[in-house]
């Protein structure tokens, strides 16, 4: 067995699967009424969901960095750090920090001051970024795309490992015996690796013993399980405990009285939404599919979602699911009504099946 | 309704002038169209990076956002070393896997011979339909001796291309109204 020197979150299996919400940070307008709010409005919106979330009991909620037209949460770090300020409880996290195009010391001396300022409640997920637009903003070359984030994350996590460090690369200058501070709470921060796509990031994180966040955007449930299985496997390959690391999944979700109000609701959000951010709508058939429980969409009503999860649980046996339920200009209300349904209904349901 | 023509060949000159040839028939024959000709001669395309296709930017980004914006896409295609050209497989290696579905792609192979003529059935066909696109089932096949002087003269050539042109524009009312049910019957 290899000695894993990665700092891995611990979930206490008596509490069951942790629920989590996460925003992107688009702004975009609502396309059922063409409602455009202001940044400043839907960053305060941003600020007030993860207080929501904290009320409702939820256990995570995470804040995405993009740096494309449609979205507010560029400086990703700050918006954490502001709602770090008017949170007391929850877990915090990034999802994803765009290593690739940051200096990796830079970023840990954010989060660990965040980590600091929240009493130990900062995660980091350092992603690869899937629209690249940045790399042009930020002075990066593209074709570096997959040696920048590989040299700069494995730099991150021996910032993370050591507090003075000695360290040369191919994108950075040198690091002599440099004194890494803030130091976090607990000594490490908790660093997740996010997925998206096929299994070969899924093998990487394997075989670095680091914690997975699996995306996942639509098709089958099934489908994703070759991810998790690439995963762990390539930990176990690689000598660590990949039976026991912790995996984390990410993806679309909406909740309304009834399954037909909720992809009558959603639809269009998600439809107009990524037409905007990617290029492509969402077919409306593959959509039609959410209510079965076999797709990875958790659309529906409560208890349709209820029994979606408890299945993806079944076949993942992951750690937290984090749900994104603002997509595509959702206006406040709903948002409100979906932490009401996840609270009251969801929660205590998935918490009581997946307890262990 | 957008038709796009997408002349596949930085050189040569059969499949640009086939490729305006049907340019013209459209604006003639259906003035209520709206008719774009991609002309990779005329513009400069990088190579495929793997980036979302809205990320490129100039002739590229063009390119790319003037095809995923169409309803039917007429593809030219000369052959080269008995396959399509490497021009044309970038384009559709700019594009997003599933970036013809709900479109109606027609097809139109020129060749120095008949040695090749299965290059549509072979090479470009598979890769329509994995981009999910929605086949004109019959394709033009033009050769060298059709041509003359940046022209086509075999009538029947002529004949085949205002089928293709009708064939596609036919489809793609049907199609749309069909689509058009099917998503109304989704009741969201």
């Amino acid at each position: 067995m290899t000695e894993n020197l990665n700092y891995i979150p611990q979930f206490d299996a008596s509490k069951g699967l942790e629920f989590g919400l996460y925003t992107l940070g688009d702004h975009l307008a609502d396309p059922h009424t063409g409602t455009l709010i202001s940044p400043q409005q839907r960053l305060q919106n941003i600020k007030k969901m993860a207080v929501l979330a904290e009320q409702a009991g939820l256990d995570t909620f995470i804040v995405g960095e993009s740096h494309q037209d449609h979205f507010v949460t560029q400086a990703h770090a700050i918006v954490l750090a502001a709602i770090a300020e008017a949170t007391k409880t929850i877990t915090l996290s990034s999802g994803a920090t765009i290593i690739s195009t940051s200096d990796p010391v830079r970023v840990f001396e954010n989060f660990s001051t965040i980590d600091l300022l929240s009493n130990g409640r900062i995660e980091l997920v350092a992603g690869r970024a899937s629209r690249v637009g940045l790399f042009e903003l930020l002075g990066y070359d593209l074709a570096d795309y997959e040696e920048l984030f590989e040299e700069k994350f494995d730099l991150l996590l021996k910032l993370n490992q050591q507090e003075t460090i000695t360290w040369e690369g191919k994108f950075r200058k040198p690091l002599r015996n440099a004194h890494i501070l803030p130091r976090p709470l607990n000594k490490q921060l908790p660093i997740w690796r996010a997925v998206g796509g096929g299994p070969g990031s899924a093998v990487r994180a394997g075989r670095a013993g680091v914690p997975m966040y699996m995306a996942h955007l639509a098709g089958a449930a099934q489908s994703f399980k070759y991810t998790i299985d690439a995963y762990r496997q390539s930990a176990n390959d690689a000598g660590f405990d990949g039976d026991h690391l912790p995996i984390a999944t990410a993806g679309l979700f909406y909740v309304a009285d009834t399954t037909q109000e909720a992809l009558r609701e959603y639809y269009q959000h998600v439809n107009a939404g990524l037409v905007l951010t990617n290029g492509q709508g969402f077919p409306k058939q593959a959509f039609a599919q959410a209510p079965d429980k076999r797709s990875i969409l958790n659309v529906g009503s409560p208890q349709q979602v209820i029994e979606k999860i408890l299945y993806q649980h079944e076949l993942f046996g992951h750690q937290r699911y984090i749900a994104q339920l603002d997509f595509g200009g959702v206006p406040f209300d709903k948002i409100m009504k979906n932490i009401e349904l996840i609270g009251n209904e969801i929660l205590p349901a998935v918490k009581k099946y997946t307890a262990k | 309704m957008k038709i796009t023509l997408l002349s596949g060949s930085v050189v040569g000159t059969k499949t640009q002038t086939t490729m305006t040839i049907i340019q013209k028939k459209i604006q003639e024959q259906y003035p209520e169209t709206s008719v774009t000709l991609l002309d990779l001669k005329q513009l400069t395309l990088q190579f495929s990076d793997g980036r979302n296709y809205l990320d490129y930017t100039d002739d590229t980004r063009f390119v790319t956002t003037t095809l995923m914006d169409s309803d039917i896409i007429l593809i030219g295609s000369p052959t080269f070393q008995a396959s399509i050209p490497g021009t044309l497989k970038n384009v559709f290696d700019l594009l997003p896997q599933s970036a013809f579905e709900n479109k109606v792609v027609g097809l139109v192979m020129t060749a120095g011979s008949a040695k090749h003529f299965l290059v549509a059935e072979m090479h470009l066909k598979p890769i329509i339909h994995y981009m999910k696109g929605n086949l004109v089932a019959n394709y033009v096949f033009i050769e060298e001796r059709d041509f003359h002087q940046a022209t086509i003269v075999n009538d029947d050539v002529l004949l085949r291309l205002d089928k293709l042109i009708e064939d596609a524009i036919v489809l793609t009312k049907a199609y749309k109204q069909v689509w058009a049910e099917q998503e109304a019957s989704y009741d969201f």
